[in-house]
C-alpha cells in the first residue's frame, strides 16, 4: 500500500491546479460558469482522497460530519433568495474561518496532551520531550515544530476573528442586529482585547501550552472579531466580508502548513492574496481606505453637524411619472438594493422594455457598490434578463446626466446623495456618487420618508427637479407598467 | 513536514498567483469571484478531516467534529451560492428580451 499516500498527494496536486484554473476561468464572464465546476471537481477529488489516507481514524464520525454539513449548507444555499447572497457568503466564509480555528485548537490541544503525558515539567519544544512522547503515545502525527506552532497559532487567531466577525456581518446584513453598535472608548477596548489575544498567542507559540491559556486565547480572538465588526455600518459590510474572506484564506494556508498539506497552503494563499486585492478594489470603489472602513466607524463620529437640508419632498403620481418618461427622449434607471429587496427588477425591466418600444433611449446606471457587494446589482439585473449593453458604469454615465431627461431612481439612496459632494461634515463625504441631480428631472421611487442604509438624510429628495413616487418598489413599478400600457389604448 | 524554505516558496508563488488572477477582473464579476474564492478556501474541510482523523481524546474529537462540520458547510455552501450566481451569466442573458 505504499503507493496510496503518493496517490493521495497526486490528488491534492490536481485539486490545487483545478482551483487555480477554476478561479482563472471565473474571472471572465464567458468562462465563469465552467470555472466553478472545475474548482468543484478539485474539491471533490481532495475530499475523496483524504478518505483514502491510511492512518485516518474516526472515519464514521468524519463521514457523518461531512454529510450533515454538506446537507445543511446545500439546502440553505439552494433556497436563499438572490438578494440575500452577500450574507450567505459571509456565513459560509465564517464557517471556513471557524474550521481553520478548530484545526488549530485540535492541534494545540493534542500537542499539550502529548507533552503532559510524556514529561510533565519539560518544555514541549525541547526535542527530548518529543522523543519521550513518542515512547508513550501512539504516534499518529509528528509533533509540531517551532515554525508550525507559530503558524498554527497565527492561523487559529485569524480564523477565529474571521469566524466571529463573519457571523456578526451575517447577522447585520440579515437584519438581526442593530446596524451600528458604538460605545465610548471602543477603540481602546478593541485594542486591549486584540493585545490580550496576541499575548496569549505569543505564550502558546513560545511553548506555554497550558489548557487555560489556549481557552483564553480563543476567547479573546473570538471576542476581537465580534468587537471589531460591531461598529461597522451596513454599507461597509461588503468590504468587511471580502476582508474576512481573505483572512480565512490565510488561516487555511497557515493551518495547511501545520498539517503538511500543500493543497491547503496553495488554495488558502491564493484566496488570501486574491481576497486582499478584491478588498482593496472594493474600498477604492467607495473612495475610502481600508483603515477608514475598519476604524472609521461609518456614520458614528462625523466631525461637526451635518448641513441642514431645507425644502420639502414633492410627491408625484404614477400616471404623471409614466407620462413624463413615455415622452422623454432619454431615460436612465438607477436601481438600488431597495429594488432588489422588493423583487421589482422584473417589473422594472418590463417597464424599460415598454419605453424602448416607444423609442425612448433607456440606460441602467449602476453604482460600483449598488446592492450589497460590488457587482451584486449586475447579477440581480442579469437575473431579470436585462442585457449587458443597456447597463452603464458610474464613470461612463456620470458625464451624460445633463443630457438625460428623466432619471428613475428606484430603491437607491446613498449612492445618489449629492451630500457626498457638498457637505464635508457628512460621513459619506468623498464617496463617488451617480450624479443624477444634474439630469433634467428625477423621479425617486421610495417606500417612505426615512433615511437610507447609512442613516443619512438625502438632499436629492428635496431638490427642485426631484419628484417622489411613494410606494413599494414592486407596486410602483407595476403601476408604471400599467399606466404606460394605458397610454397606448 | 514541509521544509521551511520550500513552504515559503509555495506561500510566495501562491500569493502571486492569487494576485494575478484577480488583477484584471471586471466589476460585474467581483461578487461571484468573492463567492468563488470563498468556496476554494473550503479546502479547509480536508484539513479538518485530517485533524479529526488523528484526534484521540473526546475533547479533541468533538473539536474536530465541529471543524469538519463547519468546513463541509463552507465548501458545500460556497459551491451552491457561486453556482447559482454564475448561472445568470449564460450567453442568452446578453441578448435583449431574454427571460431568466
Amino acid at each position: 500500500m505504499s503507493w496510496l499516500p503518493t496517490l493521495v498527494k497526486a490528488c491534492y496536486f490536481l485539486a490545487a491546479l483545478l482551483f487555480i484554473l477554476g478561479l482563472k476561468r471565473m474571472s471572465s464572464p464567458r468562462t465563469a460558469r465552467g470555472g466553478i465546476v472545475w474548482a468543484g471537481v478539485g474539491m471533490l477529488l481532495a475530499v475523496l482522497a483524504t478518505f483514502a489516507l491510511p492512518d485516518l481514524h474516526h472515519r464514521g464520525l468524519i463521514l457523518a460530519a461531512v454529510l450533515i454539513g454538506v446537507a445543511a449548507a446545500w439546502w440553505s444555499g439552494r433556497r436563499v433568495a438572490m438578494t440575500a447572497m452577500p450574507q450567505m457568503v459571509a456565513l459560509y466564509n465564517g464557517m471556513g474561518g471557524g474550521a481553520a480555528a478548530g484545526i488549530g485548537a485540535v492541534e494545540l490541544v493534542a500537542h499539550v496532551r502529548r507533552a503532559v503525558i510524556a514529561v510533565p515539567d519539560t518544555s514541549p519544544l525541547r526535542p527530548e520531550a518529543w522523543a519521550l512522547d513518542a515512547l508513550h503515545q501512539v504516534p499518529a502525527v509528528a509533533p509540531l515544530s517551532a515554525v508550525a506552532l507559530v503558524l498554527g497559532v497565527l492561523g487559529a487567531l485569524i480564523g477565529a476573528v474571521s469566524f466571529s466577525g463573519s457571523l456578526v456581518a451575517f447577522a447585520k446584513l440579515q437584519g438581526w442586529m442593530d446596524r451600528r453598535f458604538v460605545f465610548p472608548g471602543q477603540r481602546i477596548v478593541n485594542l486591549l482585547v486584540l493585545l490580550l489575544a496576541l499575548v496569549h498567542g505569543a505564550m502558546l507559540a513560545s511553548g506555554d501550552l497550558a489548557l487555560p491559556v489556549i481557552v483564553a486565547f480563543f476567547v479573546f480572538a473570538l471576542l476581537f472579531g465580534l468587537l471589531m465588526t460591531l461598529p461597522i455600518g451596513g454599507a461597509d459590510m461588503p468590504v468587511v466580508i471580502s476582508l474576512y474572506n481573505a483572512f480565512t484564506g490565510l488561516a487555511v494556508a497557515f493551518e495547511g502548513y501545520v498539517l503538511g498539506n500543500e493543497a491547503m497552503i496553495i488554495a488558502g494563499m491564493v484566496v488570501g492574496a486574491a481576497g486582499t486585492l478584491l478588498t482593496q478594489l472594493m474600498a477604492k470603489a467607495m473612495n475610502r481606505s481600508l483603515g477608514n472602513v475598519l476604524f472609521g466607524s461609518f456614520g458614528a463620529a462625523a466631525g461637526g453637524a451635518a448641513q441642514e437640508i431645507s425644502g420639502a419632498q414633492k410627491p408625484i403620481e404614477a400616471a404623471d411619472a409614466a407620462v413624463m418618461m413615455a415622452y422623454a427622449e432619454r431615460v436612465a434607471i438607477v436601481p438600488g438594493y431597495g429594488m432588489a429587496v422588493a423583487q421589482a427588477q422584473h417589473k422594472v425591466w418590463e417597464f424599460a422594455k415598454l419605453l424602448i418600444e416607444r423609442g425612448v433611449k433607456v440606460k441602467f446606471a449602476i453604482h460600483p457598490v449598488a446592492g450589497r457587494m460590488p457587482g451584486h446589482m449586475n447579477v440581480l439585473l442579469a437575473e431579470a434578463g436585462v442585457p449587458y449593453d443597456l447597463i452603464e458604469d458610474m464613470d461612463d454615465i456620470n458625464p451624460e446626466f445633463p443630457n438625460i431627461d428623466v432619471v428613475l431612481v428606484i430603491g437607491a439612496n446613498d449612492v445618489v446623495n449629492p451630500v457626498a459632494k457638498t457637505d464635508p461634515a457628512s460621513p459619506i463625504y468623498g464617496m463617488p456618487i451617480l450624479d443624477v441631480a444634474a439630469a433634467k428631472h428625477v423621479i425617486v421611487v421610495k417606500r417612505g420618508k426615512g433615511t437610507g442604509f447609512a442613516g443619512i438624510e438625502n438632499a436629492l429628495f428635496y431638490a427642485d427637479n426631484t419628484r417622489m413616487l411613494y410606494g413599494d418598489g414592486q407596486a410602483a413599478a407595476g403601476q408604471l407598467v400599467s399606466e404606460l400600457k394605458a397610454l397606448d389604448t | 513536514m514541509l521544509d521551511g524554505f520550500l513552504a515559503l516558496y509555495i506561500f510566495m508563488l501562491a500569493a502571486f498567483t492569487g494576485h494575478e488572477i484577480i488583477a484584471r477582473v471586471p466589476v460585474i464579476l467581483h461578487t461571484p469571484l468573492m463567492s468563488g474564492s470563498n468556496f476554494v478556501h473550503g479546502i479547509v474541510l480536508v484539513g479538518a478531516m485530517i485533524a479529526l482523523g488523528h484526534a484521540t481524546t473526546p475533547f479533541e474529537t468533538s473539536l474536530g467534529f465541529l471543524a469538519v462540520l463547519l468546513g463541509a458547510g463552507n465548501a458545500a455552501g460556497g459551491y451552491v451560492v457561486t453556482e447559482r450566481m454564475l448561472e445568470m451569466f449564460k450567453p442568452s442573458a446578453g441578448k435583449p428580451g431574454g427571460k431568466a
